[in-house]
């Protein structure tokens, strides 16, 4: 479980976050939802450890954000953060390698090919693992970052936007493994989501921020709702239930 | 391809010599051991410092178009011998060496925080910055000799060729040639570095510390090159750069590919500037810097044209 107490945040002068508090438990998918500057991505760097944590106190299980070491922290949460620009010139089966750096700091052992392998199967990259990163699509790329996430295996994933200038079918194929990963690998996937009908359609919970507060916490049916999108998103767009979850009419 | 070059290196220089001199005449293996030896030595071992320091800083700087010895780190490296010869003249050569590598890596850092807040969108302001950077150490390093009548020295420094390799002159070589080998040692963790700050850390990467390792690594080999051969541009950029585009950046791959084709540029320019005017020499600076300065040119056009 993660447990988030009275966090508070800054950058520069301008607080982001106000007082937060909240449990995230463990297992399944929980999506952090809100209009833009309501610091979903502020809290998730927080709980990742990757901003400072100046107020307020998170844990992580038994491991406290601040106290517990990098290295540490490291096997036990993954994150993917929100840009994916990265310069250097890797191959795909070489970046998801390094998601076991955590675990064998440099000196890969045969364990750690075997999960390298699978994450490269699981996530369909096999046919481009030769392939450097900039010469495969955003979307191809976006799958390469998660995989590495998965390769690092650790009990909880942090994803920031990661269907940003994804396709309609890249996104929901990456849903789709995201979900796996919940139901059949038990693991707790926090995710940061700008389209609130991924959001409904594939997490069991999901959190709606607003102007560094917590609006609401639940269900998708008890969340996303007509009054949740007036009065957090500011728009009059209706919300209708198509099997169950909600679908928001744009 | 590295090894008949080096043969060739043995042979070519002011007085003509053949396989028999080297191995018969006393006269001629003393040319051997003395100056033709340590020569080709030096420039295989500043040619695989340099490209491999550029290689560390391009990743540290976050941009492909960052190389030491023209981004502050050579022109400090100078602005340490000079401080160093004009407050201890009658020191060794080991303590000039250090306060170098000193003021080298002040300087590195320097580079570094100035980088720091440039946006990431703007991949050539890096590159402007760091040579406007390493021109204003350059100009008070110029300013400072220039009152203190050491004009001359400084030039020395600044322009880097190997005419005056001797044996006993040239072993500092070798420490660079160690900072180079260390890098390939903490290559992953390098690597991981260049994923950018955010996923590092989420790897669980000691970021500090490796920044840390890299700049005294850069700085070692920067201050040892200026030291001893003075400063050679061009080879930490053109090197590395052309490296990742053929084979990436995995660096436990890529550092020894880049080890080596830095010796052989500075071995074949060192080689081309002996034979071009001889008997005199053209400086291996000088030769590096115009085919470099081509060469970056077109890299720049390359990028912007993928990018």
């Amino acid at each position: 479980m993660i447990r988030i107490r009275n966090v508070s945040h800054k950058i520069g002068p301008a607080p982001i976050l106000h007082d937060i508090s909240l449990d995230i438990p463990k297992g399944g998918i929980t999506a952090l939802i809100g209009p833009n500057g309501a610091g979903k991505s502020t809290l998730l760097s927080l709980i990742a450890r990757l901003a400072v944590l100046r107020e307020g106190e998170i844990h992580i299980d038994a491991m406290k954000i601040g106290e517990v070491s990098d290295r540490e922290l490291a096997r036990h949460l993954a994150i993917m953060a929100q840009s994916t620009h990265v310069s250097a010139r890797l191959r795909v089966e070489e970046l998801v390698g390094f998601g076991r750096y955590p675990w064998h700091r440099g000196r890969p052992g045969p364990g750690d090919r075997a999960i390298v392998e699978s994450a490269i199967e699981r996530f369909g990259l096999g046919p481009m693992r030769h392939r450097f990163l900039d010469e495969i699509s955003g979307g191809q790329r976006q799958r390469a970052f998660v995989a590495m996430a998965f390769a690092q295996d650790t009990d909880y994933l942090l994803l920031d936007e990661p269907l940003n200038n994804l396709d309609i079918a890249g996104a929901r194929s990456l849903m789709r493994l995201l979900r796996q990963m919940a139901d059949e690998d038990g693991k707790t996937v926090v995710i940061v989501l700008h389209d609130i009908n991924y959001a409904a359609r594939f997490a069991d919970r999901i959190v709606a921020m607003h102007e560094g507060r917590i609006a609401a916490n639940g269900a998708a049916r008890e969340v996303v709702t007509d009054a949740l999108l007036r009065d957090v998103f500011g728009t009059d767009a209706e919300v209708s239930l198509h099997e169950g979850h909600p679908v928001v009419l744009v | 391809m590295l090894g008949p070059l080096a043969v060739l290196s043995l042979f070519i220089g002011a007085v003509p010599v053949t396989l028999g001199d080297f191995l018969h005449d006393p006269e001629g293996q003393r040319l051997l051991l003395v100056s033709r030896i340590p020569r080709t030595l030096a420039a295989i071992l500043a040619g695989a410092a340099l490209a491999v320091s550029g290689q560390i800083m391009q990743i540290l700087a976050r941009n492909r178009f960052v190389e030491p010895m023209s981004a502050g780190a050579g022109q400090s490296a100078a602005m340490g011998v000079l401080i160093a010869t004009l407050l201890f003249p009658a020191t060794a050569i080991w303590a000039k060496m250090s306060i170098a590598a000193m003021t080298t890596l002040i300087g590195s850092l320097g580079l570094l925080m100035i980088l720091r807040p440039l946006p990431p969108t703007q991949p050539l302001l890096v590159p402007l910055v760091a040579l406007i950077y390493g021109g204003l150490i350059e100009g008070l390093v110029t300013f400072f000799a220039f009152q203190t009548d050491m004009l001359q020295f400084v030039g020395t420094w600044l322009t880097g060729e190997l005419s005056g390799v001797l044996a006993g002159r040239y072993e500092l070589l070798w420490l660079a040639g160690l900072a180079a080998a260390a890098c390939w040692l903490i290559a992953d963790r390098l690597t991981v570095m260049s994923l950018g700050e955010d996923a590092a850390r989420g790897l669980g990467l000691n970021t500090k510390v490796v920044t840390g390792a890299g700049l005294v690594a850069v700085s070692i080999t920067t201050a040892m090159v200026v030291v001893t051969l003075g400063a050679i541009p061009f080879v930490g950029l053109i090197v590395p750069n052309i490296v990742a585009r053929r084979m990436g950046d995995n660096l436990r791959r890529a550092i020894p590919v880049t080890a080596l084709s830095g010796a052989l540029l500075v071995l074949a320019a060192d080689i081309l500037g002996r034979v071009l005017r001889a008997p005199y020499e053209i400086p291996v600076s000088t030769l590096v810097g115009v085919a470099g300065a081509a060469i970056f040119l077109v890299l720049l056009y390359r990028e912007r044209a993928h990018g």
